[in-house]
């Protein structure tokens, strides 16, 4: 039998955000503040190549013409630009093998639930890992037996000197610089991520995963992610991110671009576990992020999100339905509890004939927190025959919570068709009385039941993150009944 | 096992139970029988603890223990199983889940180690056969898409995994056919036992050629008005209650 | 018609060419809309409010506030036998009115009702001037409208039907309402919105409305201008306790047609009941917004919004539902549909849910498509003709809305023109 919902509560007594630790590492920083010097800077660091510091200095140019975003449903004091560290990396050799990792890195992990050991594949973790803390990627496993499929897995940075064709080409491409606020501020400083690219034809044996861990005091965290997915292959990428408890608030503001070209599938997992702050509000990440796939001709790309963390939380993942055929999925489930805020859902964009996209979104609002729902499906005049449909479900926990849902639907095609249902109501007592009659309590009850309301979402998770997200569920509710 | 003196309780100020006393001992099995309104199911509900109602006056004593003074999951594990006349739905959570975490917590207020996987499986094949439950049931969400026979059986299945010590089954037999009634009916008389007891609160006096009760009470506007054996249960399927109201009045 | 004065000049909204009458609003209201109507600009679709609906075509003109004639008004008598007010261009025609009302009921211009104190104290009291640069232009212009107050326990009898009929080439007008109903009262008003010889003119009006305590108020709305004038609609509405608020407005032409209604239920146990249709044709853009604010616990409001679009028109829905902190016991629908039947036409549709208490039930749902083609099929292998087949198919979608209407003679007449419009057979 595996991992039941009462292994978990055990698991669960009284925790708290169990990720809140710093490790002590020695880390070299850049100085507080942004300016084309920090970038500069940033860049030598990295030993960049021209092009890309180009890059990042025309997107500075334009992000120096943005303003911030307000049309979220989120209220949050702005961040002070000046007043964050661009750039930390651990003090380090280089990491020539996983020997050379220093005893303290390893334990962080270990304490994260990271397994970097390749010989642990025999006892059944398959999965593959990217660690990146704070700016820099630390370490990648399974990397030579990916390589022997031709399927690239590495850091950003390292990508950039050993495939900068495929950076060049497809970097910004999904998500172009100017986009949003936050994109440009990404393109300006982002520091390292991961690179994923699949061959033609290849189907990716094992999970591909990357672990975000902000660590050093008055960082922000800009990485980049790109994946490739070639003519008729297949992906599966998971993501997780953790942070350390400080009562201030720190930005973690990424880019996520995913390219499934003819007949390829990618499936993009991320269980966001930032630290929310403490139950009185007090510090927390700024969660601004940009993800964005397109599809070309019968691709298909899948989001599924665990979100839990995070003070507010302002993210999209989306789908450009580019080729005929195309398929885009969105799963998601949205937990708030105390003072978090979270604004985040997705956008559909039918260009293609014959696309599909289905959205599920669940809700979840405790404590004084809130919840929004924000997506959009676009139907453009050509994409005959587009379907659509749409699940927003909301559960309410309290009384002093707020659950919203904003759907924007535009369709300029008369083939298509789009559904959209939206419900929210409370957690039903009847369902907590029954639990409670068979000698359950009533917080396990709840963890128990929403679970349960999120378990069309849970199950498009791998295995081993859905574990992960079943967990993170319960201890985020915990106090959240008012 | 459970004594009731006096019991009174109301919902949203309106009084529906006006001084019930009832006891029951190990070993026996009670039934309560009344028309529409008497406030049968409000009792399963105090007694469970559903928290609308109030209670205004009296006490109940459940093996020594102040039952009004616990709360529902401590009643539950005190060994207080109430078999809801309308089960609930949860969607999304396996039956089997649900029962390990009510068992394991169970287990976990009487100071006992958790079960294990094997051991929890090997008691969910045996339990339930003794409702003729067909296991593809016990992986389904709770309650959801069962049919009404299915929703009762799974109660006594549930029943018999938790093992209580006073079952209170609230109409239990109502809306089941023969077949589905004879198999409920058959669990529960597999499940008692010298040690444990149970109230049967039912309508019909169908249930009671299955389940042979030790009393027949007679609830009535909030209070018992009538106390025999069974053959009182065949009385009042022939008679109807009116001959008590009559009764009364006099 | 008289001779024309120049107008106040704005500063940044200027729609308005000339304007020989002074508004009829009280001096504070006008000055406030003013200095608002100095400071901002016309939406523009960066604005939320207005982000599917361009107002370029409005702000490109100039409008002139005139009375104008019409000589025979019996097309567009909805329902005979009532009490009829009409308004040609914003001002009240009294010789085109009939019917003689009962006691209690006080049913006359707002030019003379500045000295009723039920009128002053509730003109303006609720409307949002900053938000919207319509309401400050109607605020700031408007010379007539109806003042109707129906008093309390009063029950009325036969519906009042309200015609305003626009007149002439670039006509501005700024018709100004206000309705309350007092206690225990119930009325029934039909308000019908039509045009002759007018082209690229504009009908702003604002109607203010208070459902006092357990009074019930049901509103029938006909907008039927033809399709070169503009319309912007506010209704803002206060619900008191066990009160009942109906509206169901029923969109057949217009350039543009924007109707915001804000339904804010302040008192505990009351209905709210929101119905609308829009059928679409040529360039017609019909943009609807709704908001319902629940403030008050226990209540209950339905929408149903269904739309057919057709040719190069364009609909925008936009329904949101507020349920504030401690509104407990909300149960609140929604529900908006939409056929396209072009590839030229859009629908815009945004339902959105905003809520603060816990123990609530809201949903709502969306839907765009076409008909449904098994049940065209269907018609036709029963020997409909296909064009026939998508009649009746049409005719049943939009009836779902129509039939909310309890007024026969009301759904009479928009059958009748749903009939000379698009050729469809629609009957009860």
């Amino acid at each position: 039998m595996s991992y039941t919902e009462n292994d978990l509560a055990e698991d669960l007594q009284n925790q708290e955000y169990k990720y809140g630790f710093v490790t002590n590492l020695d880390s070299e920083t850049v100085p507080k503040g942004l300016s084309e010097d920090t970038i500069r800077l940033i860049s030598a660091k990295k030993e960049e190549p021209e092009w890309l510091l180009d890059y990042r200095l025309k997107a500075y140019e334009i992000w120096l013409q943005m303003t911030e975003p307000t049309w979220a449903h989120v209220h949050y004091e702005k961040p002070d630009f000046q007043d964050i560290i661009y750039y930390s990396a651990v003090k380090q050799k280089k990491y020539e093998s996983w020997d050379d990792v220093e005893p303290e890195m390893k334990e962080t992990m270990k304490k994260l639930g990271i397994s970097m050991d390749e010989q642990k594949v025999l006892t059944g973790t398959n999965v593959a890992v990217d660690f990146v803390m704070d700016s820099v990627s630390v370490a990648t496993s399974f990397k030579e037996k990916l390589s022997e499929l031709g399927i690239i897995f590495c850091s950003f940075s390292e990508a950039v000197k050993t495939h900068p064709e495929l950076i060049k080409k497809y970097m910004g491409t999904v998500v172009p610089t100017s986009d949003n606020f936050y994109a440009a501020l990404n393109s300006a400083v982002f520091t390292d991520g991961s690179f994923c690219y699949i061959p033609k034809g290849v189907r990716c044996p094992m999970e591909l995963s990357t672990y975000f861990r902000i660590n050093e005091k008055g960082t922000g965290q800009f990485e980049r992610t790109l994946v490739v997915a070639d003519k008729g292959s297949y992906v599966s990428y998971l993501e997780g991110c953790t942070a350390p408890m400080r009562d201030e608030n720190q930005l973690h503001a990424a880019v996520v671009e995913l390219i499934a070209l003819d007949d390829a599938e990618i499936k993009y997992s991320t269980v966001q576990n930032w630290y929310p702050g403490d139950k009185n509000g007090l510090g927390g990440i700024f969660n601004f992020v940009t993800k964005r796939g397109v599809c070309e001709k019968n691709a298909k790309i899948s989001w599924t999100q665990v979100e839990t963390g995070s003070a507010v939380t302002w993210k999209y993942p989306s789908c450009i339905l580019k080729g005929d055929n195309s398929v885009g999925e969105f799963y998601s489930v949205a937990v708030t509890n105390h003072f978090q805020q979270a604004d985040t859902g997705t956008k559909m964009i039918h260009l293609g004939k014959n696309t599909k996209s289905t959205i599920i979104s669940k809700g979840v609002s405790g404590g004084k927190s809130n919840n929004s729902y924000r997506g959009l499906v676009q139907i453009h005049k050509n994409a005959t025959n587009a379907r659509n449909f749409s699940q927003c479900d909301s559960l309410l926990m309290s009384d002093e919570c707020g659950a919203h849902t904003f759907p924007y639907i535009e369709c300029k095609n008369s083939s298509s068709k789009i559904e959209h249902e939206a419900t929210t109501s409370k957690i039903g007592e009847d369902q907590i009385f029954y639990c409670q009659q068979r000698g359950i309590s009533s917080e396990k009850a709840i963890s128990l039941i929403v679970n349960g309301y999120c378990k069309e979402v849970l199950n498009q998770l791998p295995m081993e993150f859905a574990v992960e997200a079943q967990k993170l569920l319960a201890i985020s509710l915990e106090g959240s009944v008012g | 096992m459970i004594t009731i003196k006096n019991l009174h309780a109301s919902i949203d100020g309106k009084e529906i139970l006006k001084g019930l006393n009832l006891e029951v001992k190990p070993g026996e099995v009670h039934a309560i029988m009344g028309p529409n309104g008497a406030g049968k199911s409000t009792l399963a509900s105090v007694l469970a603890g559903r928290e609308e109602y109030e209670i205004t006056e009296g006490t109940v004593d459940f093996d020594g223990k102040d039952l009004l003074d616990l709360k529902t999951e401590d009643r539950a594990r005190e060994g207080l199983f109430l078999a809801f006349q309308y089960p609930i739905e949860i969607p999304g959570v396996s039956n089997i889940n649900f029962l390990r975490a009510a068992l394991n917590e169970i287990r976990e207020y009487r100071g006992e180690e958790p079960i294990s996987a094997k051991d929890f499986l090997i008691l969910v094949r045996e339990k339930s056969a003794i409702v003729e439950l067909d296991p593809k049931l016990a992986s389904r969400s709770v309650n959801e898409g069962f049919s009404g026979g299915e929703k009762k059986r799974n109660e006594i299945f549930q029943m018999a995994m938790l093992n209580p010590k006073l079952a209170i089954l609230d109409e239990t037999d109502s809306g089941l056919d023969i077949d589905a009634l004879r198999i409920v009916a058959n669990g529960v008389n597999k499940l008692k036992s010298k040690d444990n007891a149970t109230i049967v609160i039912t309508h019909y006096q169908r249930l009671l050629d299955y389940i042979i009760p030790d009393f027949v009470h007679v609830l009535y506007d909030g209070k018992i008005v009538k106390t025999g054996t069974k053959e009182l249960a065949l009385d009042l399927e022939e008679r109807g209650y009116d001959w008590i109201k009559e009764e009364m009045s006099l | 018609m008289s001779e024309i004065i120049n107008a106040p000049v704005f500063k940044k909204v200027e729609l308005i060419l000339k304007n020989e009458f002074e508004g009829v609003l009280s001096e504070e209201l006008k000055t406030k809309s003013s200095s608002i109507l100095d400071g901002i600009q016309m939406p523009t679709t960066r604005t939320e409010a207005w982000k599917y609906t361009r107002l370029g075509k409005i702000n490109n003109k100039k409008f002139t506030v005139r009375k104008g004639d019409v000589s025979d008004i019996s097309s567009f008598i909805i329902t005979k036998d009532v009490y009829t007010l009409v308004f040609v261009n914003g001002f009240l025609n009294s010789t085109l009115s009939s019917g003689t009302l009962p006691e209690g009921i006080i049913c006359q211009s707002i030019n003379e009702a500045n000295s009723d104190s039920t009128f002053t104290k509730y003109i303006g009291q609720n409307l949002r001037l900053e938000e919207e640069v319509f309401n400050s232009l109607n605020t700031l212009n408007s010379a007539d409208g109806v003042f109707i107050h129906i008093g309390s326990k009063v029950i009325l009898d036969k519906p009042l039907q309200i015609l305003h009929i626009l007149s002439e080439t670039n006509t501005i007008s700024n018709l100004r309402n206000l309705i309350v109903c007092e206690k225990n009262s119930e009325a029934k008003i039909i308000q019908g919105y039509f045009s002759e010889n007018a082209t690229d003119s504009f009908t702003n009006v604002v109607t203010e409305v208070f459902v006092e305590e357990n009074a019930h108020l049901t509103i029938d709305k006909i907008q039927y201008e033809n399709d070169s004038c503009y319309h912007v609609a506010t209704e803002q509405v206060q619900q008191e306790k066990n009160s009942t608020f109906t509206i169901n407005t029923v969109t057949l032409n217009g350039a543009i047609v924007r109707n915001n209604l804000n339904i804010e239920v302040v008192g505990q146990n009351c209905l709210t009941n929101l119905n609308g249709t829009y059928l679409l044709k040529g360039n017609q853009h019909v943009d609807n917004h709704t908001i319902v604010d629940h403030k008050a616990p226990n209540c209950e409001s339905h929408e149903l919004y269904k739309g057919v679009v057709n040719d190069q028109s364009t609909a925008v829905f936009n329904g949101k539902v507020f349920v504030r902190k401690d509104a407990q016991k909300i149960n609140a629908f929604q529900s908006n549909a939409n056929v396209l039947l072009s590839d030229e036409s859009t629908v815009n549709s945004k339902p959105e849910l905003e809520i603060y208490a816990d123990d609530v039930k809201c949903s709502h749902g969306s839907t765009t498509g076409q008909l449904d083609e098994e049940a065209v099929f269907y018609l036709r292998a029963r020997g409909l003709s296909e064009k026939s087949a998508r009649k009746l198919m049409i005719g049943a979608f939009v009836n779902d809305v129509l039939k909310k209407i309890e007024n026969e003679e009301v759904k009479t007449f928009i059958f009748e023109i749903l009939h000379q419009r698009f050729d469809w057979e629609l009957s009860n």
